[in-house]
């Protein structure tokens, strides 16, 4: 209570009245207070009580002073009321109805009812923080500064001990609520930060060439900007066959553009990561990723899973299908008249041990013959399958 | 009215202000990319910060989530930081070493372009503390080894070779290595056989690299090793380059 300050009600600079509520007694902690009967204001800046008898009565605390509220609600025989902790008082503060109290809070007892919105109402003015953006102007204002240093509370004796235990308990639970409203403070700014931190990263782009020179860093700036807003999560789609689906679809769907930029193979590991990377925090297992590339083919979604002998599993495109590979590869040989792995490996700029695939998987449809000498293997057109001329 | 400056003086007096003016521009836009060097090293700290501590409520919120991303993305922080934990500890569930694994992964790709996708441990535990970020939890090997262990079901592609004293990961299988290429392209110059220290210092590969394509080579018949060489270095034969040689000597 020793918080307020006489006032006269006339409103500060800036300030706006919010609600106004009738019949509330202040009560100074637990204690009943002289001031029983008035109608409590909020503006954007303060909480007014003024007398309903004698309008000459009339005190305000400022809202930065407020640490927090909480409503007690009713019951018979009892109104409901609106606990408000406060901060401690400022030095500079102007002479209020009491000059010491021991309570570092107030309650508002709300006869008339309205607590609910009083309370809903005070926390948004909370949070907005109207007499921040005006309060410099505002010379006025009984508050000089929002940012209150709280003065340490001289006692002793047992009173004391219970104050610093009520001191502790109260700096924890601040300590609790401002940690939170960190995350909810990033979350409301969230929009804003994005760009702000996007903005940042491309302007030193445009200055030194890229924000880092580590090439981990920026592969994986690059993976994470490709994120996928919604990933099929198991708390959405189920655990079963139908989880694996939606899972195959998004795979398909990033994965189509790296696949094509790569020869149409990837390694099923370099998929997890990149599919890991774009989904950020909500991480899929190997296996769960193991069973949706497994559908992909029955999907047709342009892709599939593919295993070579040596156990590798790779995702290939259907462009890449074996009727494709077959005819591209009898193509090259023709032209070229014959053709060693390695020579189809630089002609098409796959490994050696593809492109030794690949023509063998030529030669089994009978479109090659080979021609194994000492000096390696060589495949030769199929002439015998073809027509006589 | 001010006199306009004429003649030589007043050329002088030009160039000079000009040239201060450039100096002061130059002075400026450092002291831009200074401020905005602080204000993304702050951006960074405080998002691993808020990566390590509030991951769970980051979950949460699918369209916060998507922005978390986004800063991330443009900031080149790393997300992924959890804590190994009691249950990844002792059981070896939960996110870490699924993180773990995905940040190998990365790693592995993005430096393949200058290793062939053959990674020390060592090196990859370096790359690996780098990426996790001040607030991570510091890591050992043998969590990488777990984490690495995990991927298994993804297929031979990534694997652990070698003993424990001096693990590689090799990232790319003989399937999609085009380093083979590079070799044959080499031993076309040299006669059809190489050495180690040749490929070495020609191709600038690490000896890891080096050793591993060579030895595959010969499984796979393409190359053959002679160790009877004059100064005792082991060469390497490509049969399949032999009828080139010849043609060139004739």
């Amino acid at each position: 209570m020793d918080r307020f300050s006489w006032s006269t009600g006339g409103p500060l600079y800036g300030e706006k009245e919010i609600l106004k509520q009738s019949s509330v007694r202040i009560y100074d902690g637990d204690e009943k207070t002289s001031y029983d009967d008035g109608s409590l204001i909020l503006t954007t800046h303060q909480i007014i009580w003024r007398d309903s008898s004698d309008f000459q009565i009339c005190i305000s605390v400022p809202l930065c002073l407020v640490v927090f509220c909480e409503k007690q609600s009713g019951g018979i025989g009892r109104s409901a009321k609106l606990s408000v902790h406060l901060q401690a008082a400022q030095a500079n503060r102007t002479p209020g109805p009491v000059s010491r109290s021991r309570y570092d809070y107030v309650r508002f007892s709300f006869k008339n009812g309205g607590e609910s919105e009083f309370h809903t109402k005070l926390q948004s003015a909370m949070q907005t923080k109207e007499w921040e953006k005006t309060s410099s102007q505002a010379t006025s204002s009984p508050v000089s500064k929002s940012s209150a240093k709280t003065g340490p509370i001289r006692a002793s004796g047992i009173v004391g001990i219970e104050r610093k235990i009520e001191e502790n308990r109260r700096v924890t639970d601040k300590n609790i609520s401002v940690a939170f409203q960190d995350l909810t403070k990033l979350m409301e700014k969230a929009k804003e930060m994005v760009s702000l931190s996007s903005n940042i990263a491309n302007k030193i782009k445009d200055k030194k060439g890229d924000i880092t020179d580590d090439e981990t860093v920026k592969f994986k700036s690059y993976l994470l900007s490709l994120g996928i807003p919604n990933p099929v999560t198991k708390e959405t789609h189920g655990s079963g066959t139908h989880y694996h689906m939606q899972l195959a679809h998004e795979i398909a769907s990033l994965l189509k553009q790296p696949l094509e930029e790569n020869a149409g193979i990837m390694l099923l590991s370099d998929a997890y990561c990149r599919i890991n990377r774009a989904r950020g925090m909500e991480l899929l297992s190997p296996e769960d990723l193991l069973n949706a590339c497994r559908m992909l083919d029955n999907l047709k979604l342009h892709m599939k899973l593919r295993e070579f002998e040596t156990g590798v599993l790779v995702l290939q495109l259907d462009s890449h299908s074996d009727e494709k590979v077959i005819s591209q590869t009898t193509e090259l040989v023709d032209d070229s008249k014959s053709l060693s792995a390695q020579e189809l490996a630089n002609l098409v700029s796959v490994s050696v041990l593809l492109a030794k695939e690949r023509l063998l998987l030529a030669e089994r449809a009978g479109k090659l013959c080979r021609d194994d000498s000492d000096e390696g293997l060589r495949f030769y057109p199929n002439l015998f399958a073809q027509p006589m001329r | 009215m001010r006199r306009r400056g004429v003649g030589a003086s007043a050329v002088t007096k030009k160039k000079l202000e000009s040239a201060r003016y450039k100096e002061r521009g130059t002075e400026l836009a450092a002291q831009q990319l200074e401020q905005l060097s602080s204000q993304l090293e702050t951006f960074h700290t405080n998002l691993e910060e808020f990566a390590a501590k509030h991951k769970n409520e980051i979950r949460k919120d699918p369209q916060f989530r998507h922005q978390f991303q986004q800063m991330c993305a443009s900031i080149g922080v790393d997300p992924l930081a959890s804590g190994k934990g009691f249950w990844s500890e002792m059981l070896g569930v939960g996110d870490f070493y699924y993180e773990l694994g995905v940040q190998a992964v990365e790693i592995c790709i993005a430096t393949r372009s200058q290793n062939g996708g053959i990674l020390t441990m060592d090196e990859l535990h370096k790359r690996l503390m780098k990426t996790r970020g001040r607030y991570g939890q510091d890591i050992t090997q043998e969590d990488i080894r777990t984490a690495i262990k995990k991927l298994k079901v993804l297929g031979t592609g990534f694997a652990l070779l070698g003993s424990a004293s001096k693990q590689i990961i090799q990232s790319v299988p003989g399937e999609l290595n085009m380093d083979h290429t590079a070799i044959l392209d080499l031993a076309q110059q040299t006669n059809g056989k190489v050495s180690a220290s040749q490929v070495q210092s020609a191709l600038l590969w690490s000896p890891e690299r080096t050793q591993q394509v060579l030895e595959h080579l010969t499984r796979e018949g393409m190359a053959w090793a002679d160790d009877q060489a004059k100064d005792k270095q082991r060469l390497y034969w490509f049969p399949a380059l032999f009828n080139s040689d010849r043609k060139l000597k004739s």
